[in-house]
């Protein structure tokens, strides 16, 4: 099974879930047989990826795509600016645009050297060039959602140019994958996809890739020191955007203070909110409880997980919500909106809807008063998380491959 | 040789705790009032089941005891059963007075409030027995002489508590790592006892009323009336008894009428009741009926629910026992508070339902878990329900002009008192 994969970015280089994602689901596939051939906008060296062929589509540095994530997509120009703009007279590749068009253009010359048997493209960004793959080599398209612009974009709209790609792409596909059942509505309902064209696939956890990593209480000192005094830590740990629902949280997390004072509250990540949330915390009154650490990576990153009691995805709209499942990994108790996919697979929760401030305060107050609660709800999590593994993802993209190949759904 | 069948209806609902918030605790003091589209609606739930359930069962079991002189059964109802029918239905409660009415139904004691009191405190297990008792009197003009635990929560100690109080019957679940290679369809002495006789619900029977009636991945689906009859014939031999035990509800709620299974009742009534020296009994009738078979010892708690029989859909995590250890720890305060309103919320937070709705035994039990549960999961409904026990002591400490030690050492599960 030769595979064209078509992806953003890979760790170490990756701005969310996305890249880690496709990593995992990669490395499966190819320990189950798979060859792979997969295609990056940028040029670097991804340490531990030897499993598969990775192709660099344009020269750029890592560092050099700032707003070019797949998050990003508010950044995108209008398709006209560039539509019928030869690709060499396209820049300096300092617009997303510009680098999505060489992304094309570059996977245009690969296709037809390599002949995939199927071509799996994730995300808006990638999907163009999935669909030129498809006419010129006749391989069927995989189309995989980890996210729609709906989600990216909030309680808002977003960007009709990207919905336009997303759009086009999910009728050309010969097969939609959705992360959660919450996505596959999406796809449903408000692009107008037949219901029998997408399937689930959740995403998992890679349990190995924590190994080694052992906690030694210093980066979160003071947090560890309150805890010791009774304090109960309450994190997320995210990107500081409109799909996140933090001000929400961060409302929810006031009204509780008004109940139960020994609550400390762990914002991790960054992002174009930060300022306002920061100005939140403190028209609220809370500022002295409200942690923010900036955007963390390696053991600063973990550190928040283990450092956390309770672990809050808030968001509007989450596809997944991976972010979770290493929360329960590091012994966290889970409360998830109602909005976020990974709730799907896992019981040992509790759930609100993300504009339910009461919900959530009433849930944060009644974990911090009963260690029973709080104890059950991280027992539980540990035993469901486990079972969630990037073999089974693996397996049941073969088994997907296979059926579209034959052109069961022709 | 004369072989009967006690047939014995479990009547209950418990009042749900609904959403009720931290900020409502010392604001407003109603947890069992939600008057929305919720699952946690009492009175939406209780004439939906009425409509479902007890209506036509009642309508059913009324022309069989018309139809059949010979016809007799046994039901347990729940002082919360009542309370609610009295406040949301008379005509279900006058449909149960009128069949109690004919001499033909026994009812058989428990707690009023269908609490688990037995194993806290003694004190409380009798106020509550009495309670019920009273009110049994008080509605049907009849006085219990069988018991039953609540879930059927059974052990030697409660055999003998039965025994000395007078019953003269115990009800209890007929499981296999008791029974052994004893058959449940036989009169037992309980061990320790003088007088009181033990009847041991047949689960595989039983079960296939109430459980797999309407699964039609059951190989046995659909079950005959005439089959069933057959069934029990075989199973009975030449034993004298075959306990039916159920819920009430097991007849349009939890199986629905589409399933067909009012029509299987009356049939299979009728056609047992057609054979030579085949009877119905009310359960006293049936312990009295033949002479014990031997004596039985469970020295350890046996219930009627989940696979294992235990104790553990109620007391199986640590949310139930926390749950459950902070709420009898203010028994003292709460009744010599003398506030009605107060010991009543107090107790009708002690149904066995709350605990249940706590349960986290997911991969074998909990399918039937999330079935009977109206909270969207097992940790909403602690929070709620500890919320309203925190309520609770905010009361107490308001009634008795207790402090704040007051709090954190019932919070701890102690038992304090002002001198």
């Amino acid at each position: 099974m030769n595979i064209l994969m078509l992806g953003w970015e890979l760790p170490p280089y990756n701005s969310g879930g996305l890249g880690v994602a496709c990593y995992h689901m990669s490395k499966a596939l190819a320990q189950q047989g798979a060859t792979i051939d997969f295609v990056l906008p940028y040029t670097a060296q991804h340490p531990g990826v030897d499993f598969m062929t990775v192709h660099n589509a344009t020269g750029l540095r890592p560092e050099d795509r700032v707003h070019m994530g797949s998050y990003d997509s508010k950044y995108m120009e209008s398709l006209e600016t560039l539509d019928g703009v030869d690709v060499e007279d396209a820049g300096d590749l300092t617009t997303m645009r510009a680098v999505q068009k060489h992304y094309t253009k570059f996977v245009e010359g690969l296709a037809p050297q390599i002949q995939p048997d199927v071509i799996h493209a994730h995300d808006w960004l990638t999907m163009e060039a999935g669909v030129r793959a498809k006419e010129l080599t006749g391989a069927p398209l995989v189309v995989h959602v980890h996210a729609t612009e709906f989600d990216r974009s909030g309680e808002q709209y977003g960007n009709p140019v990207v919905h336009e790609i997303e759009q086009e792409a999910l009728q050309m596909a010969d097969r939609i994958i959705a992360v959660s059942n919450i996505t596959k509505n999406i796809i449903v309902e408000r692009y107008g996809i037949p219901a029998d064209m997408v399937e689930v696939v959740h995403n998992a956890i890679d349990i190995d890739s924590f190994k080694g990593y052992e906690y030694d209480q210093r980066d979160y000192r003071y947090l560890e020191d309150l805890k010791h005094e009774g304090y109960t830590v309450v994190a997320t740990l995210t990107r500081f955007t409109v799909q996140k629902g933090l001000t929400h949280f961060m409302r929810a997390a006031a009204r509780a203070c008004e109940k139960y004072d020994r609550l400390v509250f762990l914002f991790a990540g960054d992002g174009e909110q930060r300022d306002e949330l920061i100005a939140q915390a403190a028209d609220l009154g809370i500022a002295d409880k409200v942690y923010f650490t900036g955007f963390v990576r390696g053991k600063q990153w973990r550190d928040v997980y283990s450092v956390a009691d309770v672990f809050v995805m808030s968001s509007v709209s989450e596809p997944f919500g991976l972010t979770a499942l290493e929360a329960a990994h590091h012994g966290c108790a889970l409360l998830i909106s109602k909005q976020s996919g990974v709730g799907e697979v896992l019981k040992s929760i509790l759930r609100f809807d993300f504009w339910d401030t009461e919900r959530l305060a009433n849930q944060l107050v009644g974990i911090a008063l009963s260690p029973a609660l709080e104890s059950s709800l991280k027992d539980g999590v540990k035993e469901e998380y486990a079972h969630l593994s990037w073999r089974d993802v693996a397996t049941k993209c073969i088994d997907l491959y296979g059926r579209v190949k034959s052109g069961v759904f022709a | 040789m004369s072989r009967g069948i006690s047939l014995y209806l479990h009547v209950h609902q418990p009042y749900r705790v609904k959403p009720y918030s931290v900020f409502d605790i010392g604001e407003q003091h109603e947890y069992f009032d939600l008057r929305d589209d919720s699952k946690l609606n009492n009175e939406k739930i209780f004439h939906k089941v009425a409509d479902k359930s007890y209506r036509p069962m009642t309508a059913m079991l009324q022309k069989l005891l018309d139809t059949h002189p010979d016809f007799h059964f046994s039901l347990s109802i729940t002082g919360d059963f009542i309370d609610q029918a009295e406040q949301f239905a008379p005509d279900v409660l006058d449909s149960f007075k009128k069949l109690v009415a004919s001499g033909r139904v026994e009812i058989v004691a428990e707690t009023f409030y269908h609490s688990m009191a037995f194993f806290y405190s003694l004190t409380e297990f009798e106020a509550q027995v009495e309670m019920h008792r009273k009110k049994i009197h008080d509605v049907f003009g009849v006085t219990p002489t069988a018991f039953r635990n609540t879930e059927l929560a059974y052990n030697d100690e409660l055999a003998k508590w039965a025994d000395a109080a007078g019953y003269k019957t115990v009800l209890a679940e007929g499981w296999d790592s008791v029974l052994e290679w004893r058959s449940p369809n036989h009169v037992y002495r309980p061990v320790g006892t003088e007088n009181i006789r033990l009847l041991l619900k047949n689960y595989h029977l039983s079960d296939d009323i109430a459980f797999r009636f309407s699964n039609q991945a059951w190989n046995e689906w659909p079950l005959t009336s005439g089959k069933y009859v057959d069934w029990i014939n075989t199973s009975l031999g030449d034993a004298p008894l075959m306990n039916l035990f159920m819920d009430f509800e097991t007849f349009g709620e939890h199986q629905w009428a589409d399933t067909g299974i009012f029509t299987f009742f009356e049939q299979f009534v009728g056609e047992w009741l057609q054979q030579d020296g085949a009877k119905f009994y009310t359960v006293t009738d049936a312990a009295q009926s033949a002479e014990p078979a031997g004596e039985l010892s469970m020295p350890t708690t046996v219930t009627w629910a989940d696979s294992e029989r235990d104790l553990s859909a109620w007391f199986g995590n640590s949310m139930q026992n926390e749950a459950a250890k902070h709420l009898y720890a203010m028994e003292e305060d709460i009744v010599r508070s003398g506030d009605e309103k107060l010991i009543s919320d107090w107790r009708n937070l002690q149904s066995s339902d709350h605990l249940y709705y706590m349960a986290t035994k997911w991969l074998t039990d909990g399918d039937v878990h999330a079935y009977f549960s109206p909270y969207d999961s097992p940790y909403d409904a602690f929070l709620y329900y500890m919320n309203a026990i925190r309520d609770v002591r905010w009361r107490i400490m308001k009634l008795h002009h207790l402090g704040h030690d007051y709090e954190s050492a019932v919070a701890d599960g102690q038992k304090v008192h002002e001198e």
